[in-house]
């Protein structure tokens, strides 16, 4: 019955993939966020395709955190923070008036820069979302789901021993992927991450970011990355941010390769950032 | 030659001392001493409770005064007064400190921490820098003031409920002491409470709003499970506070060692039996005067690890998200 619903929804993504490979999932309409008087963000344009990982590149303070943030409202937190422009998520503009913020966040998951697993057990973790959405009722099935979601975030081999134990005591790659696994958990459309792997070492990160690509089936993930090596190994799409302006945005290989801007240039060959 | 040259120069110690330092060890004699004045203190009030409580234990048994459940120190000048034996069983100090204890946490828990979540959680920074200023300012109300509103307020309000509702209350009651108590511990709770729910770290909360927790539910799923042992140590910081309470339980609770678990009742406290003991002229060696400083040595001891536990749970908390 279990191996039923896994093929089915195996099926159901091969679906999905092949459905919407070619319209965009998100698509941002002249995006600007401004805190207090200070502008961060200058008429963004863009467009994220469904089942493919974008990164978003630039220097500090380039405003690409912040327009990650825009994505799943994370900005309505920041009390002088206010966002102008349209983000547009399956045709929805998540800024109208009657979206609810929680039902939002529910379909777009994030993933934070340090890893930040609740002081609970491993278990309670991934169960958090499933639990407080309601999405699962019966004990076998949130079972279920904490296995499914720790699988599929390449944890569950080095946890299922252990799954009483404080999510807070596994080492930084791993509390990562558990941070993962609960964001998959509630299975989100999009998925967020900001600089997932800056708080992690070369071998955590190299793992994390097999991850990510093995994740893109099924999600559509957009990373914020200061390594541009790692936009490079993980993304299909590229976005340059700079003094809060989106640069430039394509293929990740024509980004890298052969940039149209004199500032892209810059930053990938590192003059400047 | 050049500058350089002559100050590194064949025989001139380059690292010779300029200044003699006579100011600096001046002044870290006078810090050392003004120290160890408050060391030395401690350590002498101390050490007077030890030697006096053996006093008192030399002529009252140990056993007689921690399982004794009738308290009554007059004991008589002359050998022909009848009683003068008087009975230091401090068991009915130690429940009635308890009972208001308890009566004063069962109050100052609730709004303590009530107040502390809002402050921290869901008060806008204005409505915070408004409110939380007054709430310490009941921490800074002397205890005194709070002993008549306890023994002049709250005290006749049971009363006179009682008697309509026909119950006989007296006017010095446990639960008027506790309640004045509780709501004098209530800043103590709550901006502790407040410090250690701030003290979780944001990223918790973005995690749990992050996957579409309402505010609601983030504060109770995730801020106060993390926040709980901060919040206990803050518990019992406040309680070893209210045991340590004198002038409330004075002014409202009585003299009556009554043994009894009624909050409408009068009882007393050990604090308060330590005042009676040594208001007035007093001979310093009957047993009446030297049991004060064998309730006084309990009381430091009681506090002493209450206080103990309280910081090692608080410190413990600090240092997991540090």
């Amino acid at each position: 019955m279990l191996n039923n619903s896994v093929e089915s929804e195996q099926k159901m993504s091969e679906f999905e993939k092949t459905l919407d490979e070619n319209g965009p999932i998100i698509q941002a309409k002249g995006v600007e966020v401004y805190y207090g008087e200070k502008q961060a963000l200058f008429g963004i344009d863009i467009d994220f395709q469904k089942h493919q990982v974008t990164s978003l590149i630039g220097p500090s303070g380039c405003g690409k955190s912040t327009f990650l943030r825009c994505i799943n409202r994370m900005n309505d937190l920041v009390d002088i923070a206010r966002v102008e422009g349209q983000v547009i998520i399956e045709n929805q503009d998540i800024y109208s008036k009657d979206v609810d913020v929680v039902a939002l966040r529910a379909h777009v998951g994030m993933v934070f820069q340090k890893p930040n697993p609740f002081p609970k057990s491993i278990y309670d973790n991934v169960a958090y979302g499933p639990r407080i959405h309601k999405t699962v009722t019966s004990k076998d099935e949130m079972d279920y789901v904490v296995e499914h979601s720790l699988k599929r975030a390449g944890l569950w081999d080095e946890v299922k021993d252990r799954l009483q134990e404080q999510g807070t005591g596994l080492s930084g790659g791993q509390q990562q992927r558990l941070c993962i696994a609960r964001a998959i958990a509630i299975e989100p459309k999009v998925i967020l991450m900001d600089e997932p792997c800056s708080a992690l070492d070369p071998i955590a990160t190299a793992v994390v970011e097999e991850l990510i690509d093995e994740l893109r089936e099924r999600f559509t993930i957009i990373i914020v990355t200061h390594s541009m090596q790692q936009a490079a190994r993980v993304s299909q799409k590229t976005a340059f941010f700079h003094l809060g302006n989106l640069v430039e945005h394509g293929d990740t290989d024509q980004i890298f390769t052969n940039p149209q801007d004199d500032r892209t240039e810059n930053y990938i060959t590192g003059r400047i950032g | 030659m050049s500058d350089i040259s002559s100050k590194f120069a064949v025989g001139v110690n380059p690292f010779a001392k300029k200044r003699s330092g006579i100011a600096d060890k001046l002044i870290m004699v006078v810090l050392i001493s003004c120290a160890s004045v408050a060391i030395l203190a401690t350590i002498g009030i101390v050490m007077s409770l030890i030697f006096e409580t053996i006093r008192f234990f030399e002529q009252v048994p140990i056993t007689d005064f921690l399982f004794g459940t009738h308290w009554s120190p007059q004991t008589a000048i002359t050998a022909e007064v009848v009683g003068s034996s008087g009975a230091f069983g401090a068991v009915p100090l130690i429940t009635g400190t308890l009972l208001i204890s308890f009566i004063a946490m069962l109050i100052a828990t609730p709004l303590g921490l009530a107040s502390a979540v809002y402050l921290a959680e869901f008060a806008s920074s204005r409505t915070r820098s408004i409110a939380k200023p007054l709430l310490e300012m009941l921490a800074g109300i002397p205890s005194v003031v709070y002993g008549f509103f306890a023994a002049l307020t709250i005290a006749p309000f049971i009363r006179n409920t009682g008697a309509t509702a026909g119950f006989e209350i007296s006017s010095e009651s446990a639960l008027a002491a506790g309640i004045a108590m509780g709501i004098m511990v209530v800043p103590l709770v709550s901006s502790l409470s407040d410090d250690v729910i701030n003290s979780v770290p944001q990223s918790l909360r973005d995690a749990s709003l992050g996957m579409g927790a309402t505010h609601a539910e983030t504060v109770r799923k995730v801020v106060l499970p993390a926040a709980v042992p901060g919040i206990a140590g803050s518990l019992l910081l406040a309680t070893s506070s209210a045991i340590g309470e004198t002038m409330i339980v004075v002014m409202a609770a009585g003299l009556a060692a009554n043994l009894t678990l009624n909050p409408f009742e009068a009882v007393t406290t050990v604090t308060v039996q330590i005042v009676t003991l040594l208001t007035g002229d007093q001979e310093f060696d009957s047993a009446k005067t030297l049991s004060a400083f064998a309730l006084g040595l309990f009381l430091f001891v009681i506090t002493l690890i209450l206080n103990v536990i309280a910081l090692k749970i608080v410190n413990h908390f600090r240092e997991q998200y540090d």
